[in-house]
């Protein structure tokens, strides 16, 4: 299964498209509609489009104040170059950017830390602030309602050569150019680590955060990357305009931007400067047709609710996926295919004792200890119901520990306070002697401890390589590194690690087959081996047999004791002949206390355990 | 530092504009609160109540009859929304809740914007509100203190239906635990096409009532929607004590603000929700966990 990486030229086929349609456009499209001057300012949109596609098609984060660093931008840049403070057009779009930049981290730092309707309504607020703060206490730098008039146009080269970038044809070409740039780089960025790891935030933020990443700092990382974008754009519309507009910092402005996405369509870089075509050529052409002069707005309000209701992939989603539906299609036959066989009992559980566990990344150095994670009076009070009480046994190192007791016995909050996932009432947790208990569950997975959820978390629009690639990239790379240049698929450990997981799980098949359409008992070895594929110290499986049928369960019991000679385990289950056959010691909890602790056939013949799970029954029977 | 008196009138000017934002907020926050959509479309339905308040007043001469008239249309065009486009959104992402009360707010205005025209029209002040009132150390315009009494008296009575009937019980139910609701056997559906008839009510009656104060444009709105916004941040998602606290606080501030220095009147109102952000981020009367 080795796929040719990335590279070559075939893989830059939408970036020679877009020059080529950015070459042609002033030649072909003034025949339909479009002036010169239109295709310079569908640009500038398309510019600030890159930047939001990458917040919002990527990351899944809707901003209403992408104008707030539009204005920045625009601003900062054209009072630079008016009161004489540099001379340089050049230069003053660094600034411009990079002020805009700025301001994007102050606000991205406090939005950030919410989510969904928060997120949106903090950035349409700081939106809102902006254009105050430039209306007003500014205004004598900005001049406020009035706008800054008479911002100088670029020039290339020195003296007497220099060539001055004037209205028309010379400034499609810069804006061309500019854009052509912001397209190479956003299509980078949107396929380096950083872009995996930003589109799995959209997928599953919570499986993200429990993979090891560092979630807040690359929703900043993206937030920034959106504002610099509209920084360059706004500070370019100065120049185009020779005029910088109050109302670059509108709250219309950033809902234009949202509008213009959804049209063009989000998560494809160039959705933005389609729907910015749609807009302003409609609202240009629509302005001439008798009758409809004012309604041109309405025709494109009602046409996106339409759109929003019915294609949510707008117009350049539309082609995409109609060009890649066959594609998806024929995978998803071969699935059903499986599971289909799997059904007929034509595939056998496969046989894999002795297969080779060991991964290409190694797991965090930790202290040499016999102990490998000790949990010390751990406790989980939800108001008066105590989940957890007082909970302390040691998992040694190299071995399987099982975690088991009737419904309701606190094994799933445990679970959760061992990875700091659910932060405990009191008591710690060591791994290998240090704390991991206050750090957060990022952290901890980057400690050495995994888990897979007794519900599936994958990312169910990634294929399994890439749901895989999220687990190992955050061991390869820590909790955050911004390599936006190169390509995700370009670490070759990262890839070894990938390669020897699917091998490992009988996935090898379907190595680019979206996440939700697996067969369920793929999809559950997925989960077990995205935890695995972080190359943890401990290693915890909550319910990993859970709805498996009786093959399933013996081929998942095989994978355990392979992975187990690798890495520690810790499994809660249900299944009591599995968990007598995998575990060495076995920790039995009854209503949030600890009833035994011991080997296995110390638990199969305590009394207290089988009264707890039978009732008082004295025969053995798997609950 | 501003004189007394004048401090004085800023205050009552605050209490008019935040007892205004806190019925525009209570509107947000209870379809929020128990239908989890963000209505973007607010906004715009603060203009269409003024709207309709400037078209009722050709009708009739009387503004309590064009209000009431008014407030009908308002509750035919919130069951509207909800029957044709809204209640289809109940189950999809927060964003695309967003995304299509934005389009509605789009639809709206444009629609104000054909028939009405893109200038500002004027709703005169009823016969009963002419003039001013000497309180003692200042005089005030009369339908100011009016409007902050009608506006008071509105928000007795929407606490009143939610505190104290059952529908209203039903309501803060939803807003807790809309599945355990549902469980209960109780209609959701019905609930749910109540409550966003009466926030587009509420929010139209404060646009109404609202009109003779300012220039009635199309996009009057967008303003008030961010300001309101605010006010739930400020208040806690959801809450509608948070919403008329946080409106009145709102309203001070920046009517305090503009007292000193006016150029920083709206920013001071937002930065206390940056300051709010990283102090409380639940709001003042919000508890973390839904949305």
């Amino acid at each position: 299964m080795n796929r040719s990486r990335s590279g070559g030229l075939r893989s830059h086929i939408p970036e020679l498209a877009i020059l080529a349609t950015l070459i042609a456009a002033p030649v072909m499209l003034p025949h339909l509609g479009f002036s010169i001057d239109l295709l310079t300012r569908v640009l500038n949109w398309g510019l600030i489009g890159l930047g939001f596609d990458i917040l919002f098609g990527l990351a899944g984060l809707l901003s209403f104040g992408q104008a707030a660093f539009y204005g920045v931008g625009g601003f900062v840049t054209a009072y630079l170059l008016v009161s004489g403070t540099l001379s340089s057009v050049w230069l003053a779009l660094a600034a411009g950017t990079i002020s805009a930049g700025a301001f994007g981290l102050v606000v991205g730092w406090l939005a950030v830390r919410r989510i969904g309707i928060y997120f949106t309504m903090i950035t349409l607020a700081f939106g809102q602030m902006a254009y105050f703060i430039e209306n007003s206490p500014l205004s004598h730098y900005t001049g406020g309602e009035n706008g800054i008039p008479g911002v100088p146009v670029p020039v290339l080269g020195f003296g007497e050569h220099a060539i001055r970038i004037g209205a028309g044809l010379p400034m499609y070409v810069l804006f061309a150019v500019i854009f052509f740039g912001g397209y190479v780089l956003a299509r980078r960025i949107v396929r380096s680590p950083v872009g995996a790891i930003l589109l799995a935030i959209k997928e599953n933020t919570a499986r993200v955060a429990m993979l090891g990443h560092n979630v807040p700092a690359y929703k900043l990382a993206a937030f920034v990357i959106a504002a610099l974008y509209a920084g360059l754009a706004g500070g370019l519309l100065g120049s185009f305009q020779s005029y910088m507009p109050p109302d670059a910092f509108s709250l219309e402005t950033s809902g234009q931007l949202v509008v213009q996405t959804i049209v063009g369509g989000a998560n494809t870089l160039i959705g933005p400067l389609v729907g910015a075509a749609v807009w302003l050529w409609l609202r240009d052409n629509l302005q001439l047709v008798p009758g409809l002069t004012t309604l041109w707005k309405l025709v494109l309000g009602i046409a996106f609710i339409a759109l929003v209701v019915g294609l949510r992939r707008g117009i350049c989603g539309e082609i995409i996926h109609w060009l890649t539906e066959r594609r998806t299609l024929s995978a998803r036959r071969a699935a059903e295919a499986a599971t289909e066989a799997i059904e007929a009992g034509a595939v056998k559980a496969a046989s894999s004792r002795g297969r080779d566990t060991a991964l290409p990344l190694p797991s965090p150095a930790t202290g040499d200890s016999d102990v490998a994670l000790e949990a010390c009076a751990l406790a989980r009070h939800y108001g008066g119901l105590k989940a957890v009480d007082g909970v302390s046994f040691k998992v040694r190192c190299g071995s399987i520990h099982a975690v088991i007791g009737p419904n309701g016995a606190g094994k799933s909050t445990l679970f959760k306070m061992l990875l700091d996932e659910v932060s405990p009432t009191s008591g710690h947790v060591l791994l290998f002697g240090s704390q991991v208990t206050g750090h957060g569950v990022s952290r901890s997975a980057q400690f050495g401890i995994a888990k897979s959820n007794q519900l599936n978390q994958l990312f169910p629009n990634l294929s399994v390589r890439k749901n895989l690639r999220i687990a190992a990239l955050a061991r390869c790379r820590g909790p955050l590194r911004i390599d936006l240049l190169r390509t995700a698929d370009s670490l070759p450990e990262v890839e070894a690690q990938i390669e020897a997981i699917m091998a490992l799980l009988d996935l090898s098949a379907c190595a680019d087959t979206p996440a939700h359409i697996l067969a369920y008992g793929e999809k559950r070895r997925l989960e077990i081996g995205m935890a695995f594929a972080t190359s943890p110290k401990v290693l915890l499986l909550d319910e990993p047999l859970a709805g498996m049928s009786p093959s399933e369960r013996a081929a998942t019991c095989a994978l355990i004791r392979d992975i187990a000679r690798t890495c520690t385990i810790v499994i809660v289950e249900h299944d009591l002949d599995a968990i007598f056959g995998l575990a060495e010691r076995i920790t039995v909890l009854y209503e949030g206390r600890l009833l035994a602790d011991g080997t296995a056939d110390e638990i199969r013949g305590n009394q207290q355990v089988q009264d707890a799970y039978l009732g008082g029954l004295h025969a053995h029977e798997p609950a | 530092m501003p004189s007394w008196p004048a401090l004085a009138s800023q205050a009552f000017n605050g209490l008019a504009l935040g007892s205004l934002l806190a019925l525009v907020s209570s509107g947000l926050t209870i379809i929020l609160g128990t239908l989890g959509v963000l209505n973007f479309a607010h906004g715009a339905l603060f203009a269409v109540g003024a709207y309709a308040a400037f078209v009722m007043l050709q009708y009739t001469q009387s503004f309590l009859l064009a209000i009431a008239v008014g407030c009908g249309f308002m509750l035919v065009l919130g069951f509207l929304l909800e029957r044709l486009i809204i209640r289809f959104f109940y189950g999809r992402p927060h964003e695309d809740q967003i995304l299509v009360t934005y389009g509605i707010g789009i639809v709206l205005v444009e629609c104000v914007r054909a028939v009405f025209g893109g200038n500002a029209q004027r709703v005169p002040t009823p016969s009963w509100g002419q003039g001013a009132t000497q309180l003692g150390f200042l005089i005030y315009p009369t339908y100011r203190l009016q409007l902050i009494a009608i506006i008071a008296t509105l928000l007795v009575g929407l606490y009143l239906v939610l505190y104290r009937t059952s529908m209203g019980l039903v309501v803060r139910a939803g807003i807790e635990n809309p599945g355990m609701v549902g469980i209960l056997g109780i209609n959701l559906r019905r609930t749910f096409l109540l409550v966003f008839a009466i926030g587009v009510v509420a929010v139209g009656l404060a646009g109404m009532l609202y009109a003779p104060v300012v220039a009635v444009t199309p996009d009057m709105g967008a303003n008030f929607m961010a300001q309101s916004f605010v006010v739930i941040v400020l208040g806690g998602l959801g809450s509608f004590p948070g919403a008329v606290v946080g409106g009145l606080i709102a309203g001070e501030i920046v009517s305090l603000t503009s007292a000193f220095n006016s150029s920083y009147s709206e920013v001071m109102l937002y930065a206390l929700m940056a300051l709010l952000l990283v102090l409380r981020p639940q709001g003042l009367f919000g508890s973390e966990g839904r949305v």
